[in-house]
């Protein structure tokens, strides 16, 4: 998913999402299983991929059948009686690399990705620190205690917002903050 | 061969889903907007209003004048 991402910003530029679901899943499909490893994808023809939207991939998974898996193809052909439940079960990987429930499981991904988000985030911090320390320039006067009461004694009697507002805080009678 | 299952639901997948959503969707937002309209809107017509019964512009003005803030008109000693 995070491969996904990192590849999202060239991979959908200029690019329908056919060949961008091909380049996805050719990188996520060498990586798993190292499927087509010298040669890149051909995106022009049909790719397999597992999707939980799209339950039937255009092809089978395996595409080179060894001796064993092609004598399997042969009694396919037959009466599916005679097949073993190990032989299904071998049957069914040779046509998909994912069932429903290995995509549906639940990874730890999320750790890495709030891991990361944090860390980038608390280093910002930092960042920002150090700019307040040694960037920023002072401050102006207009923020100092006393001008800031003498300035809330201003909007106070101009009584500012009297309704909902600053004012409304303010007991006028007793001379102080409304309780 | 194990026990035969019942048959799943085939059709209507979505106005299935729709029927039971629009409905929670509909009062969840007519909920949101009468709560949005007792909180803020009535009780600050209510601010407003009780405000106004007790206001005199007058004398706010005067307390406003002797405290110094216009240009136009100075405090009355």
């Amino acid at each position: 998913m995070l491969l996904a991402q990192m590849l999202g910003f060239s991979v959908f530029r200029g690019t329908n999402l056919l060949r961008a679901r091909g380049l996805l899943s050719a990188v996520g499909v060498r990586a798993i299983h190292g499927h087509e490893v010298a040669k890149g994808e051909d995106l022009s023809v049909p790719m397999y991929c597992d999707r939980k939207d799209s339950p039937l991939p255009d092809i089978p998974y395996v595409q080179k059948l060894n001796t064993e898996q092609e004598a399997l193809k042969e009694k396919e052909k037959g009466s599916w009686k005679n097949l073993t439940n190990e032989e299904k079960i071998a049957l069914y990987r040779i046509a998909f690399h994912q069932s429903y429930a290995d995509m549906c499981k639940s990874n730890s991904e999320w750790k890495t990705v709030m891991g990361g988000t944090f860390i980038f985030i608390g280093f910002t911090g930092l960042i920002v620190w150090w700019q307040t320390a040694h960037v920023y320039p002072p401050k102006p006067h207009t923020f100092n205690e006393e001008w800031k009461e003498k300035q809330a004694k201003r909007m106070l009697d101009m009584q500012m917002n009297p309704i909902e507002g600053f004012a409304s805080k303010w007991d006028y009678e007793k001379n102080e903050w409304k309780k | 061969m194990s026990s035969v299952i019942a048959k799943p639901a085939m059709r209507g997948l979505l106005a299935k889903r729709l029927r039971f959503h629009l409905a929670v969707a509909f009062t969840l937002s007519i909920a949101c907007a009468g709560a949005f309209k007792v909180a803020v809107g009535d009780s600050r017509k209510k601010a407003y209003a009780d405000f106004y019964k007790k206001y005199d512009a007058m004398k706010s003005f005067e307390a406003m004048r002797d405290a110094g803030i216009f240009e136009s008109v100075k405090p009355r000693k």
